[in-house]
């Protein structure tokens, strides 16, 4: 079967610009009717400008007429962004009500780049409100749904993203991953999504959460494309102190050339109870496959995961609170009125953030206050050295670490709302790797088989190693054609 | 330390947000299960571990001392709730 315009991937369609068969203009289109036909349904989407996309694919499609493609290696590629980057003259609300009407003063350094690119930049992705969730239920703006399962939801909290992707309602999306925010959604939804060292890429324009934790990625139909947009925003920016000098490999250029000789890791840690059979079943196949595909599969060990969650949901929140106090009424957002500053902060974030956020900043207030701060936070910071410990000491061994994505397939609407904890642990897979600020990235493996649900395989590479990372990623890939399978026809 | 000294109220007033009496009961009983979960970090031992701020730390960076391009005035008070005179408008603080 021929794929649709908006089918394509980023790769496919950039052939089809090339060639002129398709214009910036009919890619843009083709993702802005696919959106009034399915987003009724599948609620990406929180909000998009089509005029706006429309006058960039104008611009685009005039720098192609011209044959000018050199140094725009995304013209013509419409990118939709989670709402969680500040996009220039657009709405930023991070699916929260305290933003109220806030248009963004400028672009995220990511959006900068994509831009000089040539990416046609559009629409906003729903979210778990300011990214603390892992099902887009803490959204204020509703819970998107699995484009493979309504009923379903799409993960967190980069849901929007990964279902608008697997929608095909945009070429490749923008998110965040603080604890998995990237990589579970995009294994939910049966996309590729990267979450890239920490420092890697700059995150001036991206609303903090955790500002230790936080990275910006890729989702994408394709590991290759995820390697184009990866080398596009990474790099060092006056911006952020915290981005990193290293050069930015051509990760596009190192794909091919196989896995042969390569160590990959198994912690048996990771294949825990709990974990989903069909998923483990699914997991242990693709670790077969990479051992035909010339790996050598090599057991390694990670003692301290079973104190990964507990650890992130300390730092992670501490991190919050502290980041979310600059929600106050005053400079910005939805105001409610009080007598005095006091109670003009109090009633402007009580009635301004969702019961998530609440619970989140509360434990983090707590675990910072006095008398608690060296019994918790700094506890769970050294802890953290002993999780980061555990990966640098495996990777002595291994060039990266295969692990499942997630312990189950993607969980119904309203399953885990109401129990936090169980909603946290969901996310058991993915933390680690932001607490050793390591890279990572989720690609499918297969389908369970009733109902058809796409299953995530995670890749952990070393601290700056998304060059290998990515090449295991795409010839297990191209060995595959899970990547070739739609959630929509 | 124990989850059971937990104070709800005494915490909200700290990070400055207002919780209805519902929210109180419900974010309270949810936070001692999750206090609970994290006393586990009590079974490791964690002499002479250094803690970790950052996974990739990064000492003393600078920029060179040139001005640049900032937000113009009316830029930074595009999204006030309240402004007047070029400048945020807030309850009064002073008698």
């Amino acid at each position: 079967m021929i794929p649709m315009i908006h089918q394509l991937s980023i790769a496919g369609l950039q052939e089809k610009l090339a060639r002129r068969e398709v214009s910036a203009k009919e890619a843009t289109e083709a993702c802005l009717s696919q959106i009034k036909r399915v987003d009724s349904e599948i609620h990406a989407f929180i909000s998009y400008d089509e005029s706006d996309a429309l006058r960039q694919a104008a611009d685009a499609d005039k720098l192609l007429a011209q044959g000018n493609l050199a140094g725009h290696p995304l013209l013509g590629v419409p990118i939709a962004i989670k709402d969680v980057l500040s996009v220039k003259g657009h709405p930023l609300n991070c699916c929260s009500k305290i933003l109220g009407k806030f248009v963004s003063p400028y672009d995220a350094t990511v959006i900068a780049r994509l831009r000089k690119a040539g990416a046609i930049i559009f629409g906003r992705l729903n979210m778990d409100e300011f990214a603390m969730g892992s099902s887009t239920e803490n959204s204020a703006f509703g819970t998107t749904r699995n484009p493979w399962d309504t009923s379903r939801i799409p993960g967190g909290s980069s849901g929007g993203s990964a279902a608008a992707v697997a929608a095909d309602e945009c070429f490749a999306a923008l998110g965040s991953d603080t604890g998995g925010s990237i990589r579970q959604p995009a294994a939910l939804c049966g996309c590729v999504g990267v979450k890239p060292t920490y420092g890697r890429v700059s995150r001036f324009g991206l609303v903090a959460f955790a500002s230790s934790l936080d990275q910006i990625g890729p989702f994408t139909k394709t590991v290759k494309d995820s390697a184009l947009l990866l080398e596009t925003i990474s790099g060092q920016d006056s911006h952020d102190s915290t981005s990193v000098p290293q050069p930015v490999p051509q990760y596009t250029r190192n794909l091919e050339g196989g896995i042969k000789g390569l160590k990959l890791g198994i912690a048996k840690e990771y294949m825990v109870g709990g974990l989903d059979p069909e998923v483990n079943n699914l997991v242990q196949k693709a670790i077969r496959q990479l051992e035909s595909l010339g790996a050598e599969i090599v057991e390694v060990s990670l003692p301290h995961t079973d104190y990964a969650v507990a650890t992130y949901y300390i730092v992670a929140t501490a991190e919050a609170s502290s980041n979310l106090a600059r929600f106050d009424g005053i400079r910005y957002g939805a105001r409610q009125d009080g007598a005095d500053p006091m109670e003009l902060y109090s009633n402007t974030r009580g009635l301004g953030f969702g019961p998530e956020v609440k619970r989140r900043i509360i434990l983090g207030t707590y675990v910072l206050s006095s008398g608690y701060y060296d019994a918790y936070y700094l506890r769970a910071q050294k802890v953290r050295t002993l999780i980061r410990n555990d990966f640098l000491n495996a990777f002595q061994k291994v060039d990266a670490i295969i692990t499942p994505t997630t312990p189950t397939p993607a969980f119904k609407v309203g399953e885990k709302s109401d129990d936090p904890l169980k909603m946290y642990l969901s996310d058991i897979f993915t933390i680690s790797c932001n607490l050793a600020g390591i890279p990572g990235i989720s690609l499918p493996c297969g389908f369970t088989s009733n109902p058809k649900l796409p299953v995530g395989l995670q890749i952990l590479g070393q601290p700056f190693g998304e060059e290998t990372m990515l090449r295991i990623a795409h010839t297990y890939e191209q060995a595959n054609s899970w990547h070739l399978e739609r959630a929509l026809k | 330390m124990s989850a059971n000294d937990f104070d709800v109220k005494y915490v909200a007033q700290l990070a400055r947000l207002r919780l209805t009496p519902e929210e109180e009961v419900k974010i309270g009983s949810q936070l001692k299960s999750i206090l609970g979960y994290i006393e586990k970090l009590k079974e490791l031992d964690v002499t002479n571990v250094e803690p970790t701020a950052h996974a990739v730390p990064l000492i003393n960076v600078f920029r060179a001392d040139e001005a640049g391009v900032s937000m113009t005035n009316e830029e930074a008070l595009a999204n006030a709730p309240a402004k007047a005179n070029g400048l945020f408008m807030v309850p009064k603080i002073v008698e």
